[in-house]
């Protein structure tokens, strides 16, 4: 079942509409309606561009901007699979602390019981995948509520990397294995991360919009019950879905492993907000069944502009924080206020 | 959770169920102390049950409220944030204000806490936002507003008032097992308990829980009961911030309440609050508090790092919801498909 329901504020109650909002807008707002997220973020982003390179002169430099965006590319990683999740009208808050997990055991047995490291990535991927299955498992199979389950799971992935390491840190991984933000596409200035978020990007959006699964994906977002009875096989879906955000999360442990030169238990800390963050953001329908890969991609883009302007600005971490958290909050409530997140 | 699950459940084997829960935790208890017991028999004595019951109150204060916005399918992850931003504002003032009373800091603890509250209730009741997303913001905003007013600095323990910290040590009559702030929490307790039994908010709390769509025909407030499980609970993980001083002798923005909503959490998930909504109890909460304190102490009695808490307590809600699960199985077999 859907977290969504879980919302007792009585989601079920007619919605009052038009009178004060005129005929013209209104119908100007039903044609958008399909694409108006997407278009409102990509011009947030496009205005966040234009003031940042105002500010500084320096912005609008290939290598700063690769720079920054090497930082926003694991929380990418993990909002895609989040993507998939929310748009089934689920909810996974398990991802950064699955990203933690894999990082810190992939790290503990290569660096403490010496298991050479072709094989580590390979458990860290295993690890991670199973994790996500296990998540699919209560939720699928159980039918458990997907925000409770993955609560719990939140805690239990991250405390297992913090039973491993505890509050010390794993820094020896093989040369081979580190620097993968240094590491860039021959002959152009492109980083290996940057391009491996992308593919990962078209290849799931060509999944999510292409493809029978994809459509089963929505189709369960805009109800469970009327997908089952019209033959989609709603507990494989969810199972599929649960374990892919397993996985990415899993490969994005993998990376930060790589990019930090360390593993520690606390990586990640407060990731699955900002990964909610940018789905959100990018007009995936709080109660599923709306949304694009595209608009997650453009999103987290936007997020990093923001926190870069922050960070440039000497806004503290924690309160960078609060921005994203106040952000999450307000975008979900002017998608309810237009409208645009409505159940058909 | 469906409509035609949700009916089932009416009646006395609705009751019957919230029996078995209870039950559940106190078997998980009586294995819990026993068990540790064999191993280490130095678990038994006067000093560590303080501990535990010392250990209690702050998560079974705040459990009251999580209990009745779980009840109606709600969460409320903020908890942690807005324990941290009362105590770290009423700290600030005992640190900047000499001499500021304590029955003051008090009200101004539980004020700010309803506020933060009501702001989460407001947004989830009105605008029709998940709680999950609400009180997400809320978990880092409100930390972050915390770190922004004091600078990231610590309250030391000279600052606290020593009237206040003697709460968490002793107790009416000069009693050393049973300190005030234990009062406190049966004092709130048997509030919650009376809300519930007493009054038409308790019942119509059951109610939107058990069927929203039926509660709502049937002429339940929903906004306005849907609002009061959510300041109500930040009302009392306000009060938790004074008392966070009381019982550890300071205040950290770091520090303070942080990953306080996983405990409030796994307690009352244990104490069989049904993620399904509709059904948990008081008693079933303080059981489950008791429960997660007992363990905390074993795991540490035992000699098991503090490392394994996030783990530990991981699992416990894991376990708890998979066994909810299997007692669901008959009421919610139709549904279970979707």
């Amino acid at each position: 079942m859907s977290w969504k329901k879980r919302n007792a504020g009585g989601r079920d109650e007619p919605v009052v509409e038009g009178g004060s909002r005129s005929e013209a807008v209104r119908v100007v707002m039903t044609r958008l309606r399909p694409v108006g997220p997407e278009i409102v973020v990509t011009l947030l982003l496009i205005v966040g561009f234009g003031v940042s390179s105002a500010l500084s002169p320096f912005f609008l430099d290939a290598d700063f901007l690769f720079r920054q965006a090497l930082l926003y590319m694991e929380i990418g990683i993990i909002a895609l699979g989040e993507t998939f999740v929310m748009i089934s009208g689920n909810l996974d808050l398990s991802i950064a602390g699955n990203l933690a997990m894999v990082a810190c055991v992939s790290a503990f047995l290569h660096g403490q019981v010496g298991i050479p490291m072709e094989y580590c990535v390979a458990i860290g991927l295993v690890l991670g995948t199973a994790a996500g299955a296990l998540n699919g498992f209560f939720v699928a199979t159980l039918g458990l509520p997907s925000l409770t389950v993955t609560i719990a799971t939140m805690a239990l992935y991250r405390g297992i990397g913090q039973i491993l390491l505890g509050d010390h840190s794993i820094q020896k991984f093989p040369s081979w294995f580190l620097g993968i933000d240094r590491k860039v596409i021959p002959g152009t200035p492109i980083p290996a991360p940057f391009l491996i978020f992308l593919l990962i990007a078209v290849v799931l959006g060509l999944v999510l919009h292409f493809t029978v699964f994809g459509r089963w994906v929505y189709s369960i977002g805009i109800s469970s019950k009327a997908s089952y009875y019209s033959g989609v096989p709603t507990r494989r879906v969810k199972m599929a879905l649960f374990t892919l955000s397993g996985f990415l999360a899993g490969f994005a442990g993998l990376m930060l492993d790589s990019r930090l030169l360390v593993a520690r238990y606390d990586h990640g800390t407060g990731w699955e907000l900002q990964a909610i963050t940018a789905v959100v953001l990018g007009g995936v329908s709080i109660s599923g069944g709306r949304g694009t890969a595209f608009g997650t991609v453009v999103a987290l883009l936007l997020i990093a502009v923001i926190q870069t302007g922050m960070g440039v600005a000497n806004v503290k971490v924690e309160s960078q924080l609060a921005v994203i958290g106040a952000l999450l909050v307000a975008s979900v409530l002017l998608s309810n206020v237009l409208g645009v997140g409505k159940k058909r | 959770m469906t409509k035609s699950g949700v009916g089932k459940r009416s009646g006395k084997r609705h009751y019957g169920l919230l029996q078995v829960r209870e039950l559940r935790a106190i078997a998980l208890l009586v294995i819990v102390v026993v068990g540790t017991y064999l191993i280490q028999p130095r678990y038994l004595n006067p000093n560590s049950l303080r501990s535990i019951l010392i250990w209690i109150p702050l998560v079974a204060i705040i459990g009251m409220g999580e209990m009745m916005v779980i009840i109606i399918r709600g969460i409320d992850v903020s908890v942690g944030s807005i324990v941290g931003l009362a105590g770290l504002t009423v700290g600030m003032l005992f640190r900047d204000v000499p001499g500021f009373p304590v029955f003051l800091a008090v009200i101004l603890s539980i004020l700010i806490g309803l506020a933060l509250g009501s702001l989460n209730g407001a947004i989830i009741s009105r605008a029709h936002v998940p709680a999950v997303i609400v009180t997400l913001g809320g978990l880092s905003a409100y930390r972050g507003i915390t770190f922004l007013i004091t600078r990231g600095s610590q309250i030391d323990g000279n600052y606290i008032p020593k009237s206040l910290i003697r709460w968490s040590q002793l107790g009416p009559f000069g009693i050393r097992e049973v300190p005030w702030i234990v009062v406190i929490v049966l004092a709130i307790a048997l509030l919650t308990w009376v809300i519930f039994h007493y009054t038409r908010l308790g019942r119509d709390i059951y109610a939107l829980g058990s069927n929203p769509e039926a509660a709502r025909l049937r002429g339940v407030a929903v906004q306005r009961v849907t609002f009061f499980a959510y300041a109500f609970t930040g009302a009392l993980s306000g009060l938790v911030g004074l008392l966070y001083s009381s019982r550890f002798g300071f205040l950290n923005p770091g520090q303070t309440g942080v990953g306080m909503e996983m405990t409030v959490i796994a307690a009352v998930v244990i104490g069989g609050v049904s993620p399904f909504g509709g059904s948990g109890s008081v008693l079933g909460v303080l059981l489950g508090c008791l429960l997660l304190g007992a363990v905390n102490v074993a795991l540490a009695v035992l000699g098991i790092a503090g490392a394994w808490q996030l783990a530990v307590y991981g699992a416990v809600i894991l376990l708890a919801v998979a066994s909810d699960a299997v007692f669901q199985v008959g009421l919610h077999r139709a549904d279970r498909s979707e």
